[in-house]
């Protein structure tokens, strides 16, 4: 019967649809009696009858998603010993009894064991009553093993709801499984399937698990929850998200529901080794397994949280179990656990068991190649696993003579191939992961040696029935057979990864072929991944445009944000100081400060500029791949080593040090995570905990997002040569893009789904209420419609990638959001179609890049496990063939190596596994580098926002229909630009005009007294303003000149004179219109703003003059000539301090100032003030406070000068004033203050109080060098006749001793009656002499 | 410098130990008795030089005792300022003489020492300026940047940046002082570190010399140098070679 069947399979191959149903149909009819073996072979014949048939299997949905699932627990199932000795797999003694149907969340947790161990053989012993369970897919969900079964699960709704529930009415109940179990129990009938063609008994096949999918399938939803509140990973219950482990510190669960995520072999929290305990902790292997999948009609789609990262085991039980007590403590445990709950039945199964066996042994072809696990069933996996852990034991030598069925193996070879050439696995790189863990399995001594005792194996086949890979030898020529079927996607992997797999002697041992292909493609391999140096923490540069006060609404604001800036970056450095160390906690340190800072954000409304300052800073600081989290890893290159040379080898170590936290490999799918400087960014919102910040956050990142996701580059007309450079250019903007696209997204995602977040799984109540109400709710950023764009203008390569990282944090129950199911859904149609093949028009690169992020989103803890294998039919159609045009991104070859492993570090994960085979030692491979690429201050494409007028509009349009995009864009960035810059111009060259005219006004004016400085301002603007529409005029000639000049430059040389002139007219007209139509709006407020400004300005110079002073008119340039050798004005100053102290006092006896040198002071200080260079407005202000100071003194007689020769000690002459020294003195000062000095001198200061009352004090009045300084002030035109004549009564006002005012008011007469008869100006030293004489005789 | 320096510090330790009004009471009364005795005695400055305080501050001490006292209110800052600027404002000749000779003879204090202070900083900036343009950096100074509503500013930013020592650096702060620990702290805090944040790297001249071990930063972006320096790389387009 079967026989026939087989053959008319062959026969009709040409049809594969047709086949495929009638196939299914087959299995279905009469599953049961189908042998797992024909099934797989008849697929291959298929598969090599007609090469095509790949294709028509996408169509197969039923096929596709019941038979894969069921096909990767199977490879997984059978592999899971011979991988480095992995958790043997727990219940191979069967169970008799079904549990009841209905467990509570506890039950399945403490019952799990003993309940899936039950499933297992109530399937078998049930199998006769069941006779409508069919076909493969009730056999995948029901033995719930596999990762899949998520699918299968929810599938029966779908697409298949009729088979499945009219096959399932019987079966109310749902017994959960331990996923072990379940395991196994699928192990049981595909081994058999495969290994028994003819011996199996009837009743395989069936299920009544299978069953109770059916019944359970429309529960999905409701038991979602409850299944969701079971799962604890790493994120929700530690909070942080960073944790690659999981914690979980239960039982296993049953994880229901599972999806794609199922595949996380190596959790072993999910799949707790029973005696496995420390040694498998260390090992850096984990064994691959999937998830089984329960059938519990309660938790149908409960899905394992684990990520691949998952660190095996820590804390399951068998881990605590383990921890203290011996395994033997553990198993006796387990065991006497089990067998209290074996029920009757078992011992039923015990029998049929036996006979299989027998059948079996007597069956069993080649023994040799298979290793038996020795001992009982239960047992042999405890004691191996216990006594053999991965490190201690050498690596087997595997042979190629030694392979035993290798029919069989080829032809699950090319079966499983095909699965991931067709993208039917949720994640290809999980799979080729797989793939290399059996290349480099290690095998045991048992399994080495191909023959074993003959009576265990005996034993063993009872329960395992056939295992095929259970010899390392078998796994390698497996895994070296679907290698080189994947060669493709081999050959595009980096260089470091294909030098280890062609000097894999395995490979090459195994196929000589594609040992030599492999060697060819790392010979010819120019992608290399490179380390690079990791860039230090940069600020966000400070941009007037965005920074400066007229972006604040007040002053306040403006000196708030200045602070806060400050404090920023201060918690910033303490972060990036401390975070490393031990104790240092984030909250705990920075939290108050940061909250301190948003209060006063929140008071000032300065949420969006430091919004803005976050998000640059984010941008700048992490779109680089990071240090942390991720894994991938790189051995320095030796051309960075020669490069920085041996002595920064030990900066390079360090530097190493701290970004390599101990690596072990942790898998391809580490959960989401915020690596390296990310974290800080992360913490800092959390500490935060401001509501208005994070929308201002969000606001900004959507825009960003936007702005990036609308990049677009210019086409590149393949011509020859040239194109290199703008390719290279192109694909830097991209990558740059991307990467910031996919942070920014990231963040996002964060925000956007950070309210939402629980620890713990929603219950299904809540989460059908959640439902309701988040249906209502827009999405912040409408990433279904970026996405159908996308796919649309095929861009996809640009925007999958971030839309993947937004995805990869969503909360537990947004994925179930009818908007989300759109873009899940969406996202797996892409994933589907995009197959992998060099032909197509879209890049390798690009589309594995794609394949690669999808297949991690599918694997991301908070998906839903059942999305991957449920395509809705109802599903959105949508064309990945539409209209290629060479611009779209999709199809240009943008994304290399370096960006593929940059935006999925995980890649890295597959030489981590070769390169530790290769070390032989799976536990030692940290050490790694990360490679961290520096940031790169990147431009973006501008913008362009036209507005137009209809007419022109539609014209415009015309005139840039039939030409190169890239002059429409050339005019829109000129006149963007130009319209910016003439703006510029403007305020640079008219407003600025305008402003000095402005300052001149308000300085004549300021001084009149008492005038209002706001009604003075704004009469002076006024004014002003008529002017300031000149503004609009010469910004049009502005951009009349400059626009063609741009155009014209940035146009082909070639383009024809009539498009030039009409590119240059457009852009002109543009930049006009955008440059004068901001100024004819802001122009006003624009001089407003900048005179007032400089008012204020004016008015706090030190030394503004006030009003009543003369307006200062300062010198600014040296003499011509002039070598800038003066002394400095702080020397000169602080020299006539010196003579000011000791001629103020107190001095000591005999304390004198020498008089050369002073003459020579102050012909310094003539020197000094006639260079320009030094001063500055203070100094010389002080400058010439102190010699007015200094002359007072002198006159007064206060300073000690000593003569030397020159002069001769006090003598009579001194009467005369003209051979006084003092007065050559005061001549000197004379000159100085009216040629030398660029600030008004205020020498009225000579008539203070203090200073003349030095004059009173003095013993013998010195009238006559008081009158020669009245007369030097006037010929000097320091002052004017009249000042001094007011001045000098002012002073008789003054209380002075009535000597002394008599004495003034003769002088003042003497001085009032000389320079009335003065005009024919006499020598004023004679008269001086004269009055003199009168003066001292009357006092 | 140094001197100044430390002598400052010293003058803040004390300086809240001068200000209890029970000081500045006794300081005022006996400033009255020492005029009284002799108004042409040096008798602030001698009461200064007492209790060791610095003489201008001791100045302001009185006169604003004394401004109070005549006008019934306390006077403003800017008058005190502008009193002790000029001395010949003060309405009592005395006291005006007094305060000038305080003024005058004080070192480290006083609006004749912060004029010179300011003088000094301002001539070495223009020093600096001057090796800049030698070099051919261009740069743009601090008052530029003022006028482009920069809320901080260094002396000089450099238009292209240059690499010193193998540091990038963006812009330049001169000081023409010594660094010193306390005074290099809170020059970090109140500017170095708010131009980093702005700006990114950037290069400090100590002209005086500074503490070695306070040159800490440079891998972070804060570089410390006592002259101009001589090792500075440029950036050369590759246009400019073609």
């Amino acid at each position: 019967m079967l026989v026939p069947l087989g053959e008319d399979l062959c026969g009709l191959g040409e049809s594969a649809r047709w086949l495929g149903f009638l196939l299914l149909k087959y299995i279905w009819v009469v599953g049961q009696k189908v042998s797992g073996s024909i099934f797989v072979l008849t697929f291959c014949l298929l598969f090599s009858q007609e090469n095509h048939i790949h294709d028509k299997l996408v169509s197969l949905s039923l096929l596709q998603k019941d038979f894969v699932p069921f096909l990767l627990n199977f490879l997984r199932e059978q592999t899971s010993q011979i991988l480095t000795n992995g958790p043997p797999t727990p219940a191979k003694t069967p169970n008799s009894k079904a549990h009841g149907s209905q467990r509570t969340g506890s039950e399945r947790r403490a019952g799990h064991a003993t309940s899936s161990r039950v499933q297992l053989f109530s399937q078998r012993t049930s199998v006769t009553t069941c006779t409508t369970d069919t076909s493969f897919s009730p056999a995948a969900a029901s033995s719930g093993s596999s990762s899949f079964s998520g699918s299968n699960l929810s599938s029966p709704c779908g697409d298949f709801p009729s088979v499945v529930s009219s096959s399932s009415p019987s079966f109310g109940h749902s017994p959960v499984l331990h996923q072990g179990e379940k395991r196994s129990s699928q192990k049981a009938s595909l081994g058999s399937f495969l290994a028994t063609p003819e011996a199996l008994p009837v009743r395989r096949g069936r299920r009544k698990g299978s069953s109770s999918v059916g019944a359970s399938g429309r529960q999905v939803a409701r038991d979602l929850g409850r299944s969701l509140a079971e799962e604890e990973d790493g994120k929700s219950d530690s909070g942080s998200w960073s944790g690659g482990r999981r914690k979980r510190s239960e039982v296993p669960l049953v994880p229901a529901r599972s999806p794609p995520s199922q595949l996380n072999l190596n959790n072993l929290e999910e799949f707790p080794p029973m005696g496995a305990a420390s040694g498998w902790t260390n090992k850096s292997k984990p064994s691959r397994r999937i998830n089984p999948t329960p059938v519990s009609a309660e938790r149908p789609l409960s899905k394992p949280k684990t990520c691949f990262t998952s660190t095996p085991v820590s804390r399951s039980p068998a881990a605590r179990w383990s921890a203290g007590s011996s395994l033997e403590a553990f198993t006796a445990a387990q065991e006497g656990n089990l067998s209290s709950v074996i029920s009757n039945s078992l011992q039923e199964e015990r029998e049929m068991l036996k006979k299989e066996r027998c059948k079996l042994l007597h069956q069993a072809s080649s023994p040799a190649g298979i290793s038996f696990d020795p001992g009982t069933p239960t047992k042999p996996s405890y004691t191996r696993s216990a006594s053999l852990p991965a490190e201690s034991h050498l690596v087997t030598c595997a042979n190629p003579a030694k392979v035993s069925c290798k029919k069989q193996l080829e032809c699950l070879a090319q079966l499983y191939s095909s699965c991931i050439t067709e993208n039917l696995v949720p994640n290809i790189f999980l799979e080729l992961f797989f793939v290399l863990q059996l290349l480099t399995s290690k095998g045991t001594s048992t399994a080495e040696d191909g023959d074993s005792d003959p009576e265990i194996s005996e034993i063993n086949r009872d329960v395992t029935e056939r295992q095929h890979f259970e010899s390392v030898h078998n796994c390698v020529y497996f895994a070296v057979r679907v290698l080189d079927y994947q060669y493709e996607i081999i050959s595009h992997l980096e260089k470091g990864m294909l030098k280890l797999l062609a000097e894999n002697e395995r490979i090459a041992s195994f196929s000589p072929t594609l040992h030599k292909r492999l060697r060819q493609a790392y010979e010819s391999s120019t992608a290399k991944v490179s380390l690079l140096l990791p860039c230090s923490v940069q600020s966000v540069s400070f941009q007037p445009e965005t920074d400066n006060r007229s972006n604040f609404p007040s002053d306040r604001a403006f000196h708030i944000f200045k602070k806060q800036r400050d404090i920023f970056y201060e918690l910033l450095r303490e972060w990036e100081d401390n975070h490393e160390k031990t104790g240092w906690d984030f909250e705990r340190v920075l939290g108050s400060k940061i909250r301190a800072m948003m209060a006063h954000l929140s008071a000032t409304c300065n949420h969006s500029h430091f919004a803005r300052l976050f998000q640059k800073q984010l941008i700048q600081m992490c779109k680089g791949p990071v240090s942390g989290g991720a894994s991938w890893g790189d051995t320095p290159d030796q051309d960075v080593l020669n490069m920085l040379g041996s002595d920064n080898l030990s900066r390079l170590k360090r530097l190493q040090e701290r970004f390599v936290v101990p690596q072990s490999i942790r898998g391809p799918c580490p959960p989401p995570s915020f690596p390296g400087c990310q974290q800080f960014f992360r913490d800092f919102i959390l500490s935060a905990g401001s509501y208005q910040f994070n929308q201002h956050l969000m606001d900004s990142l959507c825009l960003k997002i936007l702005e990036l996701n609308g990049l677009t580059l210019v086409e590149h007309e393949h011509s020859d040569g040239e194109a290199d450079m703008e390719e290279q250019d192109e694909k830097k903007r991209f990558t740059v893009a991307l990467l910031s696209l996919r942070l920014l997204a990231k963040f996002l995602g964060f925000l956007v789904f950070l309210p939402y977040r629980t620890a713990e799984q929603p219950t299904r109540d809540l989460q059908d209420s959640a439902l309701v109400l988040r249906n209502q709710t827009l999405p912040v950023l409408d990433i279904l419609k970026l996405l159908r764009q996308s796919i649309r203008d095929q861009r996809s390569v640009l925007t999958i990638p971030w839309i993947v990282e937004y995805l990869s944090l969503v909360d537990h129950i947004a994925p179930f959001l009818d908007y989300y199911r759109k873009v899940f859904g969406l996202l797996l149609q892409v994933y589907r179609l995009m197959v992998l093949s060099e032909e197509k028009e879209m890049s390798f690169l690009n589309k594995l890049l794609i394949l690669a992020v999808l297949g991690w989103l599918f694997q991301v803890p908070s998906v839903p496990e059942e999305l991957f294998f449920t395509t809705d039919d109802r599903q959105e159609r949508f064309m990945m063939d539409t209209v290629t045009s060479a611009q779209a991104l999709d199809f240009v070859p943008l994304v290399d190596q370096q960006l593929l492993y940059t935006c999925c570090p995980y890649l890295g994960e597959l030489r981590k596994l070769l390169a530790s085979f290769v070390a032989g030692s799976g536990g030692k491979n940290g050490g790694f580098i990360r490679k961290i690429t520096p940031t790169a201050a990147e431009s973006l494409a501008p913008k362009a926002s036209v507005t137009q007028r209809k007419l022109q509009v539609d014209l415009e349009q015309a005139f840039f229909h039939n030409q190169p995009p890239s002059l429409r864009r050339t005019v829109e960035f000129v006149a963007e630009r130009v319209g910016s810059n003439c703006v510029k111009h403007i305020k640079a060259t008219l407003v600025a005009e305008l402003v000095q005219r402005a300052e001149v006004m308000l300085q004549d004016k300021v001084k009149e007294e008492d005038v209002n400085h706001d009604k003075l301002l704004e009469e002076v603007c006024t004014h002003l303003y008529e002017e300031g529409a000149q503004a609009l005029i010469k910004g049009r000639e502005f951009c009349r000149k400059k626009g063609p000049e741009a155009v014209r430059v940035l146009l082909p040389e070639e383009t024809s004179a009539a498009v030039l002139s009409s590119a240059e007219n457009i852009a002109v007209e543009l930049a006009t219109e955008r440059a004068c139509g901001w100024l004819s709006a802001n122009i006003a407020a624009l001089i407003k703003r900048e005179v007032k400004a400089t008012f204020n300005r004016m008015l706090k110079v030190p030394g503004f003059p006030l009003p009543g002073e003369d307006a200062p008119e300062l010198r600014r340039d040296c003499t011509p000539g002039c070598q800038h050798c003066a002394p400095f004005p702080s020397q000169i100053i602080n020299e006539i301090k010196d003579v000011l102290c000791v001629a103020v006092g107190p001095r000591e006896e005999g304390e004198v100032v020498d008089y050369v040198w002073l003459e020579g002071l102050l012909g310094r200080l003539s020197q000094t003030l006639r260079c320009r260079k030094f001063m500055c407005p203070t100094s010389e202000q002080q400058l010439a406070r102190c010699t007015v100071e200094l002359a007072s003194l002198l006159v007064s007689d206060r300073v000690p000068l000593s003569l030397g020769i020159k002069c001769p000690e006090k003598s009579p002459e001194r009467l005369h004033v003209k051979n006084n020294p003092t007065s050559g003195l005061l001549k000197l000062l004379f000159s100085i203050w009216k040629e030398d000095f660029g600030t008004s001198v205020p020498v009225q200061l000579i008539f203070s109080k203090k200073n003349m009352g030095y004059l009173a004090e003095a013993k013998q009045q010195e009238w006559d060098l008081f009158l020669f300084l009245l007369h030097g002030l006037i010929e000097h035109e320091l002052m004017r006749t009249s000042e001094i004549q007011s001045c000098l009564h002012s002073l008789e006002e003054l209380p002075w001793p009535s000597d002394f005012v008599k004495d003034l008011k003769r002088l003042s007469r003497v001085f009032v009656s000389e320079h009335q008869r003065e005009e024919p100006r006499t020598n004023p030293c004679e008269l001086t002499r004269q009055s003199l004489a009168t003066v001292t005789t009357q006092s | 410098s140094i001197f100044s320096q430390e002598y400052q510090k010293q003058i803040k330790r004390t300086h809240a130990k001068h200000h209890t009004a029970e000081a500045i009471e006794t300081y005022y009364q006996r400033y009255l008795n020492g005029v009284m005795k002799n108004a042409v005695a040096p008798v602030l400055l001698d009461l200064a030089n007492e209790v060791d305080f610095a003489p201008s501050l001791m100045a302001r001490i009185v006169l604003e005792r004394f401004l109070q006292e005549k006008e019934q209110t306390i006077p403003s800052k800017t008058l005190i300022n502008s009193m002790l600027r000029d001395p010949s404002q003060i309405p009592d000749g005395v006291l005006a003489n007094q305060v000038y000779q305080c003024t005058v003879n004080d070192c480290c204090y006083g609006p004749l020492v912060d004029c010179i202070k300011h003088a000094i900083g301002h001539e070495h900036e223009v020093l600096l300026r001057e090796m800049l343009l030698e070099k051919n950096l261009s740069f743009i100074a601090e008052d530029q940047l003022r006028a482009k509503g920069y809320d901080k500013t260094p002396d000089f930013i450099l238009e292209v940046p240059v690499a010193v020592e193998g540091h990038i650096i963006h812009w330049i702060e001169s000081k023409a002082s010594f660094g010193d620990e306390s005074s290099h702290q809170a020059y970090l805090q109140d500017q170095f570190w708010s131009y980093w944040n702005r700006f990114g790297p950037g290069l400090v001249i100590y002209w005086y010399g500074f503490i070695e071990e306070l040159d800490c930063h440079r891998e972070r972006g804060i570089l410390l140098k006592d002259c101009f320096p001589t090792d500075i790389v440029t950036l050369r387009h590759s246009m400019a070679q073609r």
